[in-house]
């Protein structure tokens, strides 16, 4: 990993801190709190569930909140403050801009999700007084929101790389939507036919499978997770986010920036 | 005082009343506006159709749905509704979401099967969402034992409740009591010793003090219904014996050689009527009676849970 990379997600890390990003922290600990002391005077026996759901929940949708709404300005907000000119002109090839973006992106939010985990586990001893061995099902929770993190902010430096600011978030926005749904989409390939099937297939395989990241309800229900899924989803993220990258790199490389 | 601290001093006054004179408003308009319900907000009764909706995060819908059944019973209950047209919906919906989530079916189906007010009146109902859930969660023995007992306190279908107490047994780690009470169920469904039974365990195996409360409650009125059948059983010997009623319960405590007069689970003496009749002091008092209630008596709307959990 070239130093000029690291130099630019440092960079990136650097100016998402400055955008106040981690404030969002304070509106998690006030919601994860209250949830935690309210929830057992208006329902019945569901504190922990409601703490682990609405813990890992909101620590999913804060997240690709984030991963989409700082991941679409990435490129375009360079482009419209012209230091990407500056950066450029130095002996910063374009691939490593993007890859550096990625990073400082995906380093943000993996701080950002430490310090909720904290709280998460905070919430949890606070209900339940107490660890037990299945709790350390949240720590894969956890990863697989990390894993769709590094999945959504690819998405969104891909639009980012040749698409507006709006259009971009609506489109990575849709992608997470279609994402949730990427099971249904293979059903639904499933019982069409001819050219219909291989265009729903094609799409059904292309979008991003967010519904096999996403073992919150079974972690909020203690119930165990096979490593093969662990170890599967870690490559399938890697190669997506690989993919996605790399065709933003091929983008980014052919944009006129005149 | 220059023209920024002048600035300063009066936003900070018309935050301040702005703030307070919103809140009081509030209360006033809360007062005049009639209380939103449930009722209202069940736009959509589609448990697919949210599923959907919830982009993958059916755990979390599932808790806000639950929270809502609890405060839609709970509301409704307090206020003696006796209709409960929603209840149903909200928990299929809840199940749906989250066919794990066991409390929607333990409590679910206590608030659905009972007769109103204690409940929907929606036995068949409750059976249906029980069944869901053995479905999805044929491990859970609780399921089996918590489906037996609406057969046998709601349907009296003792029949039902023995087989499905029988397939409880068949789970791995389920309660020996279930085989016991399979066993009851098949044998002597309709006696005491077997509801005793039943209402005892539910008391000894939930920490819900709502739950504890109405299973000393019917274990209070089981005791009740003891009493004033041996009672008066005991009047109509003491008739055939002298040819007339006992004048008193202290003439019929002396002929049946009992040590005191017969007092109900509160300590108060049972009543006999001239016409022979045994009835409790204070029939109020006991929920769920069957017998000892002079006649014409209507309990209250609501039932009065005394906390004798203590």
């Amino acid at each position: 990993m070239s130093p000029r990379m690291l130099y630019i997600a440092f960079n990136t890390f650097r100016e998402a801190v400055r955008d106040r990003v981690l404030y969002n922290l304070i509106a998690f600990a006030l919601l994860l709190s209250g949830a935690a002391i309210f929830v057992g005077q208006i329902s019945i026996h569901i504190e922990r569930l409601v703490v682990v759901n609405l813990g890992l929940t909101a620590v999913s949708l804060f997240g690709i909140v984030i991963a989409i709404f700082i991941g679409i300005g990435l490129v375009s907000k360079e482009i419209e403050k012209r230091t990407l000119y500056t950066v450029l002109s130095r002996p910063v090839r374009r691939w490593e801009f993007i890859v550096g973006k990625f990073l400082g992106l995906a380093g943000t939010l993996i701080v950002n999700t430490f310090f909720m985990a904290i709280g998460v586990f905070g919430a949890l001893l606070y209900v339940a007084h107490k660890f037990s061995a299945p709790d350390a099902l949240i720590l894969v929770a956890l990863y697989f929101i990390i894993l769709e993190f590094l999945i959504i902010c690819s998405l969104a430096l891909l639009f980012s790389s040749f698409s507006s600011p709006l259009l971009s978030a609506v489109f990575a926005f849709s992608l997470f939507v279609i994402g949730s749904f990427a099971d249904d989409l293979r059903g639904f390939a499933a019982l069409t036919h001819g050219a219909t099937r291989w265009l729903a297939t094609a799409a059904a395989y292309l979008v991003p499978n967010f519904s096999a990241l996403n073992v919150i309800s079974a972690v909020a229900h203690q119930q165990p997770l096979r490593s093969q899924l662990i170890l599967q989803n870690t490559l399938y993220a890697l190669f997506y986010t690989a993919m996605v990258l790399s065709a933003a790199v091929l983008i980014f490389e052919r944009r006129n920036l005149k | 005082m220059t023209a920024a601290q002048r600035t300063t001093v009066i936003a900070s006054a018309c935050l301040a009343i702005s703030t307070l004179a919103c809140i009081l408003l509030l209360r006033h308009i809360d007062e005049i506006r009639p209380q939103a319900t449930v009722d209202d907000a069940l736009f959509v009764n589609s448990p697919k159709m949210i599923r959907r909706t919830s982009l993958g995060f059916d755990g979390m819908m599932a808790c806000i749905y639950w929270t809502r059944t609890v405060q839609y019973f709970g509301e409704r209950h307090f206020n003696r509704e006796l209709t409960y047209n929603e209840l149903a919906p909200l928990l299929e919906i809840t199940t749906t979401l989250d066919p794990q989530l066991f409390p929607a079916y333990q409590f679910g189906a206590s608030f659905l099967a009972p007769a109103p007010p204690n409940g929907a009146g929606e036995p068949d109902r409750a059976i249906e969402l029980m069944k869901y859930g053995i479905q999805h969660n044929p491990n859970n023995w609780q399921l089996y034992y918590n489906l037996g007992f609406i057969y046998y306190t709601e349907l009296k279908d003792y029949k039902k409740a023995s087989e499905v107490f029988e397939q409880g047994v068949e789970v791995p780690g389920a309660n020996p009591l279930l085989k016991v009470l399979a066993a009851k169920m098949a044998g002597h469904a309709g006696d005491r010793a077997t509801a005793r039974l039943l209402w005892s365990d539910t008391y000894e195996t939930n920490h819900d003090s709502y739950v504890r409360q109405n299973a000393v409650e019917h274990l209070r009125a089981i005791q009740v219904d003891e009493d004033v059948t041996n009672l008066q059983s005991a009047v109509t010997r003491f008739g055939e014996r002298t040819g007339r009623l006992p004048a008193s319960m202290s003439e019929l405590a002396a002929a049946e050689h009992l040590p005191r007069i017969a007092v109900d689970p509160d300590g108060r003496p049972y009543k006999l009527t001239p016409e022979g009749r045994i009835e409790v002091q204070n029939p109020d008092d006991f929920n769920f009676l069957t017998k000892g209630m002079p006649p014409g008596y209507k309990p209250p709307a609501l039932p009065k849970f005394h906390d004798h959990t203590r």
